[in-house]
């Protein structure tokens, strides 16, 4: 089975360019780049700075009815049981931004290094560590993490070692599709004809041509795993659960959306602007990417 | 890359004379066409197995050798003796490998367990759900596959053009969306909020069927249309223009071939192969996908089954589904790889 | 005279989008028929654009912008596209460089040879169309019966391919043929079955035929006249015997000798810099800034293409000077005559090979001191794996192979560190070989580093490699990707260089490039071996290049040596008949020349 980058172009870089900030810069000159950028920066900037903002606690009840649309002193009106939604909703997004940060660099970092292994080991090893991705990958990545808590119940550590180890395997893959070419290039043949040791050709002549691809496999499980954090706390299964947490204040103002839609509207709103964004980056990088060996080539 | 010298020329040999074969072919192991696919399908079906042999016991580990189903049952607040009974009834207390043997040997004789919920075969309980859930994923997937088909090779015959500038853009947009997201929205926007003309939920009275709730199918088939439909378009673009551009495509051209030609006997073949395997992969998303749609519109599925199987710790529940969507996950891809072979000659003769 | 059946008269194309930069400019040319024009140019010089021009087809990025192409009395650029489709395949065929590329993978080569006569309507009916099939395979030498019709491209070799492609462009006998390299990647006897077949048919059925190569021993042996493109325009253009003999263009002149001479010894002699990009070409003449016979006025305007004798136009001021010196240049390389040296590398009983199978068998030599020890054979022959298994490179082999008398460890991790810098190994892909992260001088430097330098003592080596093979000093900080394929390969060569091996396995270094800087890099090794006192291993499909740079020669086949000896004896009298054979299928100018001139 072959890997396919679903937000990828179609041109596969043809020259790696020479470095990281190059393609980074010249994805800034797209204009998607540019409006995923700033809207990153804006839903970030609230999940972050939100709490410094709120004008009350997250679990503070207002003394008024539940369900209510907005009223002086609730912007955006209270959530299934009085608290301020508005309140809520800005200290929501930490918890989903850290989830996702933890559960995407622990994926990459171990994915990749088993991806650029596989590929220049090649063979028996290989094969088998391939085989072990595909068990992982026979799961659908929600169904992996539920069926572990099923057991164990929602904890923070759980949680991003279940996102995580979703994670793993399809970074392994993207990593063993770039760096295949790349192993059967001369210049590691001409490292391994010296003498260099494997570490050393594995993250000093591989990786480094790889970069492009993994940048846009970065951006790429980072949307993947907001969302699959964001479902896990739809779902019902959170460690925190009188915590603000855009996916659970989802869930738990629900049943009201036909009277009180801002409960579910605003954290909606802000997941769907969010993964919007990282999505977008991703694309410019990777059009940047194969853009820099068009021009590149015609000189 | 070059290839060997040419068999059996030999420098003496002139442009033969017309009405007699000039030189011997080069020798092929002739393959019949029928055996070697057979054999290939029988390992795929044997390494599935493999495959999902491994997955029962990552399932296994992870409900009862990891942690304690009884105390995730029975929750905190449990005494010292109810938990030992819990165990003893659930036959927790037995070696770790005599559990799964018995997990597994009821597997395959159908013997799903018992729901601890609701103290019914596990089997029966999910019945109906198989039957629902098989529903909703084909119809979405008969409206998805064409229609990503559909739109991504037009995309990229119309490369770079008002179609393809616009659809880069949607499919990049709704692939990037969880899908619980559409649906939500969705919803907000069609049942609750900005209108009011689709319900919000899917309400399949027991012993019913779905399809006697259409108007209520319509938003949890949209959500997941709009789920898998922008990778699969996006993948098939991107396979289609790398036809497009390749140097057969090219000779076709300078053959003097007309387009429609070009098009439908040269490129779409290529691009359909790799599309095959894609199409598999999103059909498998799906049946994940429907674990979080059929919640958000209460419909009754597995995919609602195995959310409220987890919820109530009823292990049981959550083994067998797990088990049963990987499965159709591997099954899946073994289709999707035999599709690709059949459409690719090059690999077909290597078996 | 009869009227020429293709006539291009100053053809501009330029790249699509903002700047329009041109590419190639005022091309004239006439093919009568049956007569083949031979196009040459190195890469980059737009000769692949204008044969592809012919059939009004230009690759993405690329516009027609100016002049026109007639076929016959038929203006070509002006036609709607479906006049073009009815053009294509049936009166101006194409036959691509890449046959493996060119046939759809997944339709049978019956199927496409089909589909070209229904689109032309070729033939009354099917049974006239079937019947056509089987008469375009037999004219191809290739079987016509149905069964091999079933069969799929990859199922063929090379040559096969290649053949299918070409019955493919004659089938609706078109009036025009534009072979783009069409013998590239082809061991040396299918390219001449090729040669001879194209040269048939053009013949029998007067086809006009436009050969667009880079390589001038075969546009020798096939064309009757010659045109030489340099960055976008003709510089000259004539019958080929006096344009061979008498080039009256610096360029022509200095390509020439860069050629490597099957018979006799010749010095090989490169051109130095290289072509300039479309956006980067200086005023006045494009040559001027390599040129030796450069002036002022050489720089200010660009010369017009004049006649300077029948038939022969040129674009140069001093063209008549140049023809003149034609005759000079003809030196001859001493046969350096050195003692008999101690070996310095012995294989016995050497078997190489790979997982699955054994592709070298039996091998036993020894490479002296300061000695060239060609390994020449065709692609398959094994010489490759041979090589890298010295190098260890690959470690599956069997038998002894000797270091100065120690024995080598079948993988080069598994060696001493003093054995693996004593061996070096420069690749055939300039671009591959290098790392496109890393900066020319970190690239030089890692051998140093591995073994043992460091620092300024490492950068001073470093400067004075770069010296050595031509490179100025501020290269060391720039990347693989801003220097030409030439240049890359220098950068190897300094790599395998810098920590002083006694032993330089060179794997078809030159492969990759074009015919100037080939002999360039040639030139530049052999200095350096004799400099250095190297024994080098040049492994080469190239049998001229030979003699320009080894002492003896060893010819393989099959895996196995078939005859090992001194270069002058074993090129001028082979033993073995697949040698011979070999000897005879290579093209080569002098004798093309030759045999065109006694005709």
């Amino acid at each position: 089975m072959s890997v396919y980058n679903p937000l990828a172009t179609n041109e596969p870089p043809l020259v790696q360019p020479r470095k990281p900030s190059g393609v980074l810069r010249n994805a800034l000159t797209l204009g998607r780049t540019r409006v995923g950028l700033a809207l990153l920066v804006l839903v970030a900037g609230v999940a972050v700075f939100g709490p410094l903002f709120a004008p009350h606690g997250p679990q503070d009840y207002l003394g008024l009815l539940p369900n209510k649309g907005p009223a002086p002193g609730a912007l955006f009106g209270t959530d299934h049981i009085g608290q301020d939604v508005w309140s809520r909703f800005l200290d929501g997004g930490r918890e989903i931004l850290f989830l996702a940060l933890a559960s995407t660099i622990l994926g990459l970092a171990i994915g990749i290094a088993i991806g650029l292994f596989a590929a220049y080991t090649k063979g028996a090893t290989d094969d088998v560590l391939m085989r072990g991705m595909d068990v992982i990958l026979a799961f659908p990545s929600i169904m992996l993490a539920l069926v572990v808590i099923a057991t164990l119940g929602p904890s923070y550590w759980l949680i991003i070692l279940a996102v995580g180890l979703t994670n793993i395997p399809r970074a392994a893959r993207v990593t063993r599709a770039a760096a295949q070419p790349i192993v059967e290039r001369d210049f590691v043949g001409a490292a391994e004809a010296i003498g260099v040791p494997r570490w050393k050709i594995l993250f000093g002549e591989i990786l480094p041509n790889v970069l492009s691809p993994l940048m846009v496999e970065g951006s790429l499980r980072l949307t993947y795993s907001i969302g699959l954090i964001a479902a896990i706390a739809f779902l019902g299964f959170t460690p925190n659960p009188n915590g603000a947490d855009w996916g659970v204040m989802i869930q738990e103002n629900y049943i009201a959306l036909s009277v009180q839609p801002w409960g579910v509207v605003l954290p909606v709103l802000a997941i769907a602007l969010l993964t919007m964004a990282t999505g977008m980056i991703g694309d410019g990088i990777a059009r940047a990417a194969a853009g820099i060996d068009r021009l590149r080539s015609a000189e | 890359m070059a290839s060997g010298p040419s068999g059996s020329a030999s420098a003496e040999l002139t442009t033969p004379t017309p009405g007699g074969p000039a030189i011997q072919a080069r020798p092929v192991s002739s393959a019949p066409a029928v055996s070697p696919i057979w054999g290939f399908i029988g390992r795929r079906i044997l390494l599935g197995i493999l495959v999902l042999f491994l997955v029962s016991i990552v399932v296994f580990l992870a409900t009862q050798g990891l942690g304690d189903p009884a105390r995730a049952i029975l929750g905190r607040s449990a005494t010292p003796a109810s938990l030992a009974a819990l165990r003893a009834q659930l036959h927790l207390d037995r070696p770790l490998i005599v559990q799964y043997l018995t997990w597994v040997g009821g597997l395959v004789h159908g013997d799903l367990g018992t729901s601890l919920a609701a103290q019914e075969p596990v089997a029966t309980l999910i019945k109906d759900k198989v039957v629902n859930s098989a529903f909703l994923v084909l119809i979405a997937g008969g409206i998805s596959i064409p229609l990503s088909i559909a739109i991504g090779s037009y995309a990229a015959l119309r490369r770079d053009k008002a179609f393809d500038v616009a659809m880069s853009l949607i499919t990049l947009v709704f692939a990037a969306l969880p899908e619980f997201v559409v649906g939500v929205l969705l919803v907000v926007l069609f049942a609750t909020t900005v209108l009011h003309v689709l319900p919000a939920v899917t309400l399949i009275p027991p012993g019913a069927g779905p399809w006697d709730d259409l108007q209520g199918l319509v938003l949890p088939v949209l959500t997941l249309v709009l789920a898998v439909t922008p990778y699969v378009a996006r993948i098939m673009r991107a396979s289609m223009i790398e036809v497009l551009e390749s140097d057969y495509v090219e000779m076709a051209r300078l053959k003097g071939l007309p387009e429609r030609v070009v098009i439908i006997r040269h490129a779409l073949p290529n691009a359909l192969g790799p599309t095959f395997q894609v199409i598999a992969l999103n059909l498998a998303y799906l049946a994940g996908g429907i674990i979080v749609i059929e919640y958000v519109f209460n419909y009754g599925g597995i995919g609602s089954g195995l959310r409220d199987g987890v919820f109530n710790h009823d292990i049981p529940v959550v083994q067998a589904l797990a088990m049963l969507i990987a499965g159709l996950y591997i099954v899946l891809n073994l289709l999707a790889d035999v599709a690709t072979i059949l459409v690719t000659p090059k690999l077909r003769t290597r078996l | 005279m009869t009227a020429p059946t293709v006539t291009v008269d100053k053809l501009q194309i330029s790249m699509s989008g903002g700047a329009k930069t041109v590419i190639v400019d005022d091309v004239s040319f006439e093919i009568a028929p049956g007569e083949v024009l031979g196009l040459v140019g190195e890469s980059g010089s737009g000769k692949t654009t204008v044969g592809l021009a012919l059939l009004a087809h230009c690759r993405r990025g690329v516009e027609i912008t100016g002049g026109s192409v007639r076929i016959g009395t038929t203006e070509v650029l002006k036609m709607s596209e479906g006049e073009l489709a009815h053009l294509r395949g049936g009166l101006v065929s194409y036959v691509p460089q890449d046959p493996a590329a060119a046939l759809n993978p997944a339709l049978t080569i019956g199927t496409q040879m089909r589909e070209i006569l229904e689109a032309h309507n070729f033939g009354a009916d099917g049974s006239a169309r079937t019947a056509r099939v089987a008469e375009m395979m037999r004219e191809v030498a290739l079987p016509d019966d149905p069964a091999f019709l079933k069969r799929y491209p990859h199922e063929l070799s090379g040559g096969q391919q290649q053949r299918v492609g070409l019955a493919i462009a004659f089938a609706c006998r078109p009036r025009v043929i534009v072979l783009d390299e069409p013998t590239t990647g082809l061991d040396v006897t299918t390219q001449a079955h090729v040669l001879s077949t194209v040269r048939e048919l053009a013949q029998a059925h007067g086809v006009a035929a436009l050969y667009v190569s880079h390589d001038l021993a075969v546009v020798g042996t096939l064309a009757n006249r010659v045109a030489v493109m340099y960055s976008g325009r003709i510089v000259e253009i004539g019958p080929v015997l006096d344009l061979f003999q008498n080039a009256a263009h610096p360029y022509t002149q200095r390509l020439i000798f860069a050629i490597p001479h099957l018979t006799g010894t010749r010095e090989l002699v490169g051109i130095p810099g290289r072509a300039p990009a479309p956006a980067r070409r200086p005023p006045g003449c494009v040559f001027a800034p390599r040129c030796s016979y450069v002036q002022d006025r050489c720089k200010v305007a660009l010369p017009e293409l004049r006649a300077i004798a029948v038939g022969h136009q040129v674009r140069c001021v001093r063209a008549e000077e140049v023809r003149g010196q034609m005759q000079r240049h003809a030196a001859e390389v001493a046969r350096d005559e050195r003692a008999a040296q101690a070996a310095v590398l012995t294989l016995k009983d050497v078997n190489a090979g790979y997982r699955r199978a054994t592709v070298v068998h039996d091998i036993n030599f020894e490479l002296a001191r300061q000695e060239c020890l060609a390994l020449v054979g065709e692609s398959g022959s094994g010489k490759t794996t041979l090589a890298r298994s010295v190098a260890g490179l690959n470690a599956t082999w069997s038998g002894d192979i000797k270091l100065n008398g120690a024995p080598l460890a079948n993988a080069a991790r598994n060696r001493p560190r003093e054995q693996r810098r004593t061996i070096q190994y420069v690749f055939q892909n300039p671009y591959g070989s290098l790392n496109p992260r890393r900066t020319i001088g970190h690239i030089i430097s890692q051998p140093l580093e591995l073994f043992g330098t460091h620092g300024a003592d490492a950068d001073k080596k470093v400067a004075e490699m770069l010296d050595r093979v031509s490179l100025a000093s501020s290269y060391a900080h720039r990347y693989p990707d801003q220097l030409s394929g030439g240049e890359r390969q220098r950068v190897a060569i300094a790599r395998a260089l810098v920590c002083d091996p006694q032993v330089l396995i060179c794997d078809e270094v030159t492969s990759a490039l074009d015919v100037s800087v080939q002999a360039a890099i040639v030139e530049l090794l052999g200095s350096l071996q004799r400099d250095l006192g190297l024994a080098m291993l040049f492994v080469t499909h190239n049998l001229p290049l030979v003699r320009s740079i080894a002492q003896r020669v060893a010819v393989m086949s099959r895996g196995r040596i078939i005859e090992l000896g001194p270069v002058d004896s074993i090129l001028a009298k082979p033993e073995d008949e697949y040698t011979r054979r070999l000897l005879s299928d290579t093209p080569s100018l002098e004798v093309a020349l030759e045999t065109a001139e006694s005709v």
